[in-house]
């Protein structure tokens, strides 16, 4: 019986002919990731178990990107411990406040993750870097902690459902709008334990950045791990950035798949979803009633070039609505460079917007944005559960980066196709 | 292996940030991240957990962020076992690696109410309801997975062999 991607990539790793779904396997890992949220507790127990030494300096990665810069001292305490850490193993792979970026916008970026590869990260996100074709999967701060003595992490192979993409995406549609079209669709755990593999005629007219953006909410169906066919695009994207020899993984012809879904690229509207899962989508024309408090445009979901150009270009020459406050991050130092040179960003501060450096910060409710009683936010963020950016009462709706500016400038939950 | 308690009983996908909110990531300290636990699905639920306490939810529990805090903060509010239709895999498998003890069971996620006395055999997957005088089936541990329970923790078990 034939294979999918990723049970392809996990049975190499395993040093295996083949693997089925259900069998039990320990990998070889090719990147392990945390955060100053989760390092801190893989180190505790890294150090508590006595470990003396990292299986790799090169293979790890530690971003301070949640709480930093520092919202408080015990985050300054956090990040303190990260760094003593990085220093004492000589990790390579250090990104503190200067170089720092949200992390999987950081790793494809700098070429730390490529097409093939296996990866773990102690962050829910790290299924990312499925977009470039790679086996990549969050995991807890133990798993980290194993991965970052042994290299290895054990895993249970996954079955999959193939997602065949048609057509192309109308304008002002982004990947935001697929997946939340396909989360609405399956529900919050329609991809439990599972592989999401995309494939298609249709990838031909989703960016990297879209595909980034896809696969980074696999997590919000419940997915494993979700993944995108290599093709001339990511081999575009990861040139010059992955100096090293990789493999393109293909599924087999006759990989066994749970469930084929077709989904028509050129069928897709603007697409929110509403308080307070991200499987309650409705198409943002239905929600012109909802006035926001706060829209915010970043995070590891949305946070890249094309997220920021999107958004300027609606903003482009016109003012927020008033009583919206308006929070951008650019999610890497190179991104906010270049929206800098672009003239983004005075187009933001132009429309009223207040622009930071990357950060996680009010994705997670930690700080940069966070919410008060019954406040409103618009967000390009990823979950809108119960607090999530603030204060219980308050309430989240996830949309594109297209949506959430012309909500900014409308005052209201706004169509950008109808503007 | 055993464990003993009442119930206390939620919905379909709790996720990890009511578990444990965000701001209150800025420790890793167990006993901290306890005084928090299930704060924003349930503000008496710190006051009301005794030693031994289970836990039953719905489907999907413990989705969203792979926060280790999530599973650390419910076994150290004294909880010996989790119960659910389903869990989200990365909870799932963060449990198993701190050494919490959790099993999916439709039937007891669909039976059980809040306030029930349930004892759970881990040897047999016997869960039995004794005020309503029911026993469920789930699948037990396979005995890798009771080693790290017992080891309190995968890097425990590691260490051990």
């Amino acid at each position: 019986m034939g294979m999918t991607m990723t049970q392809k990539i996990l049975a190499a790793h395993a040093g295996l002919e083949s693997v089925k779904a259900g069998q039990l396997i320990m990998a070889n890992l090719d990147m392990v990731l945390g955060n100053d949220i989760t390092s801190p507790v893989a180190i505790n127990e890294f150090e508590k178990n006595g470990f003396d030494r990292v299986f790799d300096k090169d293979k790890i990665s530690l971003v301070m990107d949640h709480f930093a810069p520092n919202k408080d001292i015990k985050a300054a305490q956090q990040c303190k411990q990260c760094r003593t850490f990085a220093k004492c193993f000589s990790i390579t792979n250090y990104y503190d406040v200067g170089d720092m970026g949200i992390e999987h916008a950081l790793l494809p970026e700098k070429g730390l993750v490529g097409p093939g590869e296996c990866i773990i990260g102690a962050d829910s996100h790290t299924c990312t870097y499925g977009a470039l074709g790679a086996f990549s999967t969050g995991v807890g701060s133990t798993d980290m902690a194993a991965g970052m003595a042994t290299g290895k992490a054990w895993f249970k192979v996954p079955s999959a459902i193939k997602f065949v993409l048609k057509g192309k995406l109308a304008p002002k549609v982004s990947g935001k709008d697929v997946i939340l079209h396909i989360i609405g669709k399956i529900g919050v755990d329609g991809a439990l334990y599972r592989s999401m593999e995309f494939v298609g005629e249709g990838l031909k007219s989703l960016s990297m950045d879209d595909r980034l953006c896809m696969a980074n909410m696999a997590i919000e169906a419940g997915a494993k791990n979700g993944i995108f066919e290599v093709d001339d695009i990511t081999l575009a994207y990861v040139k010059g950035r992955v100096n090293r020899e990789f493999t393109v993984y293909s599924a087999d012809s006759d990989a066994e798949y749970d469930e084929v879904i077709e989904i028509d690229l050129s069928s897709i509207r603007p697409t929110v979803a509403c308080p307070h899962l991200p499987e309650n989508t409705k198409p943002a024309s239905e929600l012109t009633d909802i006035v926001p408090d706060q829209v915010v445009i970043g995070s590891c979901t949305n946070g890249r070039l094309s997220d920021m150009k999107a958004a300027a270009e609606i903003m482009q020459g016109k003012h927020i609505a008033k009583g919206v406050r308006c929070i951008v991050i650019p999610a890497t130092q190179q991104i906010y460079k270049d929206c800098i040179k672009l003239g983004y960003i005075d187009t933001f501060i132009d429309a009223g917007c207040v622009v930071s450096t990357p950060t996680c910060g009010p994705c997670l409710g930690g700080y940069m944005g966070i919410l008060a009683e019954d406040e409103i936010a618009v967000a390009t963020t990823n979950r809108n559960f119960v607090g999530r950016m603030g204060h219980i009462t308050s309430k989240i709706y996830l949309a594109s980066p297209e949506v959430a500016a012309a909500t900014a400038i409308a005052g209201r939950i706004c169509d950008p196709t109808e503007l | 292996m055993n464990a003993n308690g009442y119930v206390h009983k939620y919905g379909d996908n709790v996720d990890t940030d009511v578990i444990i909110p965000a701001r209150y990531l800025n420790t890793a300290d167990h006993k901290e991240l306890a005084s928090h636990c299930m704060e924003d699905i349930d503000k008496e639920f710190v006051k009301k957990v005794k030693e031994g306490d289970i836990i039953v939810g719905g489907a999907n529990f413990g989705c969203g962020s792979s926060r280790e805090h999530a599973p650390i903060a419910i076994k150290n509010s004294g909880v010996s076992c989790v119960i659910a239709k389903t869990f989200a895999r990365i909870f799932f498998r963060n449990s198993i690696n701190i050494g919490l003890a959790i099993l999916e069971c439709p039937e007891a996620s669909e039976r059980i109410e809040n306030g029930d006395s349930v004892s759970i055999d881990f040897d047999t997957g016997v869960i039995t309801n004794m005020t309503k005088g029911e026993t469920y089936q789930a699948e037990p541990f396979p005995e890798f997975i009771k080693e790290i329970i017992r080891s309190d923790g995968l890097l425990n078990s590691i260490r051990k062999r």
